[in-house]
C-alpha cells in the first residue's frame, strides 16, 4: 500500500474530507485531488450566506488551508477538468492532456446547477449560484435600493432573498410551483417562510413561471409567462442541481439517478469509490437508495469511502441532516420526510420563529423541521434513528422537555 | 496568533499555533486532531466541536450565546466549563488557552 497511488477526482467537501480520513486510515501512497474550480477545497454553504453578505473572505470559507495539505502530503492539480477515465489502465486523462495513473480512485465529482432556458439568460446580471466565481461576479452588481430578482423558491434561492434584502435590495422571488420549499418540506414550512420573508420586506410570487430576461447591455427586467414585468439589476437563478454522473457513466460505471455504490461507497469497479452528491447510496434507516444534497453526505460517505481505500469496513448509515440559515432563522432538519402519515407541531409556528414540525409514520419520528430549536432538533434525531415510539400529546406540549422523550 | 493547547481525552497533548480570528475548532480540524469532528463547519448547528475549557481559561474566554447554550444542552456530558469550539474566537488574549476533548463527539 505504501507505493500506491489515490486519485481523487472532484476537490469539494468530499475530496477535502477523504483526502483527510485517508491520511487518518492509514493510507501512506500518494493522495492527488484534481478539481476543475481554481481553489482548494472550501466550504459551499457559506456562498449563499456570509460569503455574499461579505462577512466572510474566501480564504476564511476554505475548508482546510494550504500549508495542513502540505503537511499530509496531500497534492492539488486546480483548474483542471478530467475528462475521462480510462479503467482498464487505471488512468483519467485531464484536459490539458495529462494523463495520471491510479491505483485506486474516489470519484467526488458533486453536483452542477440545473440550468433553465430562459430567453436572455445569457445578459450579464444573470447568474446561478454555485461557486466563489459565482458570488464574486453577483457581488458588483448589489446594490442599496437596487431590484434584485431570484427565481427559485427553494433554499438557495430563500437564503439568497435573505441576504440581498438585508443588505438593502428590493428583492422579488419568483417560485414556479405553488409553494416556496415545495420539493423539500411541507405546507407548514413553505407558508412560514413566505410569512418571514414577507414579513421582511421580500415579494413573494408562486405559480410564477419566467418567460424572458430582457435588457440593452445587461439585464434590466424579467418578464412573467402572465405577462407581468419585474425591474431587475441583478438575477440569481436557484433551479436546483443535477449530480455529476457523466464521467462515470462514459467510463461504464453504473450510474442511475448518480452514480450508484454500496454502503461502502464502492462503485461498480473494485477500484474506484465515490462520495457525496454525485452517489446513489443504499440507506438502511429509510431502507432505500437514495441520492443527499448535503454537506453532511458529502462528509460522512467520504470517511465511508476512505475506510474501503485502505482495506476497512465502516458502513454508510448515518442519518441525514441539512440546515439552512436565513435572517435570525436557524433551520435544522434531521431525516427524510417523505412517506409521513402524520405531522406533530410544537411551538407556535403561526405567530413565532420559534417551534418544530415532526414528522410520523406508524406513531414513530421519522424527521423533523426544527426552526431555532436546537434541542428538538439535536434530541430528534435521536427519535429517529432509535426509532422511539413517542407520547404525540408531548411531544406537542412545550413545558415537557424533549430530552425526556429520548 | 496564540498558541492553543488541545488535550484529547486519552492524555494525548497538541500545541497549535492557531491565528487570530479564527475558531479554536478551525486550529483543531485543520491540523486533524482527532476529537473535534465539526459536522456544520463552525455554524453552531451540529455540537460535534464539544470541548471543556481549562478552570483556569474559564473567565477569558467568556459564556456560551443562547444559541450554543441550547446545542451544548444536548451533548453527552456537559459540564459548566463546556462550550462549542467553533463559538471561542482566537486572539492574543488567548495565548496558551487549554481546552479539554472529550471522549466522543457522538
Amino acid at each position: 500500500m505504501a507505493e500506491q497511488t489515490c486519485i481523487i477526482i472532484g476537490a469539494s467537501h468530499a475530496a477535502a474530507q477523504l483526502a483527510t480520513s485517508l491520511r487518518q486510515e492509514g493510507w501512506l501512497g500518494d493522495i492527488h485531488i484534481v478539481g476543475d474550480e481554481a481553489y482548494l477545497p472550501y466550504h459551499r454553504p457559506p456562498l449563499s450566506k456570509e460569503f455574499l453578505a461579505g462577512k466572510k473572505t474566501e480564504e476564511e470559507i476554505l475548508i482546510r488551508q494550504a500549508p495542513i495539505y502540505e503537511k499530509h502530503n496531500i497534492r492539488f492539480s486546480v483548474g483542471f477538468r478530467v475528462t475521462s477515465i480510462d479503467r482498464a489502465n487505471k488512468t483519467v486523462v485531464l484536459d490539458n492532456g495529462e494523463i495520471l495513473t491510479y491505483d485506486k480512485l474516489a470519484l467526488t465529482l458533486g453536483s452542477r446547477v440545473r440550468k433553465v432556458p430562459i430567453a436572455g439568460s445569457d445578459l450579464p446580471g444573470v447568474f446561478y449560484l454555485r461557486t466563489i466565481d459565482d458570488i464574486n461576479q453577483i457581488k458588483s452588481y448589489i446594490g442599496e435600493g437596487k431590484n434584485a430578482v431570484i427565481v427559485g423558491g427553494g433554499y438557495i434561492g430563500l437564503e439568497t432573498a435573505s441576504v440581498l434584502n438585508q443588505l438593502g435590495m428590493n428583492v422579488t422571488v419568483l417560485e414556479m410551483m405553488p409553494r416556496v420549499l415545495q420539493r423539500v418540506t411541507t405546507p407548514e414550512l413553505s407558508a412560514f417562510y413566505t410569512r418571514i420573508h414577507t414579513e421582511e420586506g421580500v415579494k413573494i410570487i408562486t405559480d410564477s413561471t419566467v418567460n424572458a430576461l430582457e435588457g440593452d447591455h445587461q439585464v434590466e427586467r424579467v418578464i412573467g409567462s402572465d405577462g407581468s414585468q419585474f425591474n431587475a439589476d441583478l438575477v440569481i437563478i436557484g433551479a436546483g442541481i443535477l449530480p455529476n454522473t457523466e464521467l462515470a457513466e462514459s467510463a461504464g460505471l453504473e450510474v442511475n439517478n448518480g452514480i450508484v455504490v454500496d454502503e461502502l461507497a464502492r462503485t461498480s469497479d473494485k477500484n474506484i469509490v465515490a462520495a457525496g452528491d454525485c452517489t446513489l447510496h443504499p440507506n438502511p434507516i429509510y431502507g432505500r437508495d437514495i441520492r443527499l444534497e448535503s454537506v453532511q453526505n458529502a462528509v460522512d460517505q467520504a470517511k465511508t469511502a476512505a475506510a474501503t481505500l485502505c482495506g476497512k469496513e465502516k458502513p454508510y448509515h448515518a442519518l441525514p441532516w441539512f440546515w439552512s440559515d436565513q435572517y435570525d432563522l436557524k433551520l435544522q432538519i434531521a431525516g427524510l420526510s417523505q412517506g409521513f402519515d402524520e405531522v406533530v407541531i410544537r411551538g407556535d409556528i403561526q405567530s413565532s420563529r420559534e417551534f418544530a414540525v415532526f414528522y410520523l409514520k406508524d406513531n414513530a419520528v421519522i424527521a423533523v423541521d426544527a426552526v431555532n430549536k436546537p434541542q428538538e432538533f439535536m434530541f430528534g434525531k435521536k427519535l429517529i434513528t432509535n426509532k422511539i415510539k413517542v407520547d404525540k400529546s408531548k411531544l406537542a406540549d412545550e413545558s415537557i422537555s424533549i430530552k425526556e422523550l429520548v | 496568533m496564540a498558541l492553543i493547547k488541545y488535550i484529547e481525552h486519552n492524555g494525548t497533548k497538541h500545541e497549535i499555533n492557531v491565528a487570530n480570528g479564527t475558531s479554536v475548532m478551525q486550529g483543531a480540524v485543520d491540523n486533524m486532531i482527532d476529537g473535534i469532528v465539526a459536522e456544520c463547519g463552525g455554524c453552531c448547528s451540529c455540537a460535534t466541536c464539544h470541548c471543556y475549557v481549562d478552570e483556569s481559561w474559564v473567565a477569558k474566554t467568556g459564556e456560551a450565546t443562547k444559541t450554543e447554550s441550547n446545542m451544548l444542552d444536548c451533548v453527552d456530558e456537559r459540564q459548566a466549563n463546556s462550550r462549542l469550539s467553533c463559538q471561542i474566537i482566537v486572539s492574543d488574549e488567548l495565548d496558551g488557552l487549554v481546552v479539554h476533548l472529550p471522549e466522543s463527539q457522538y
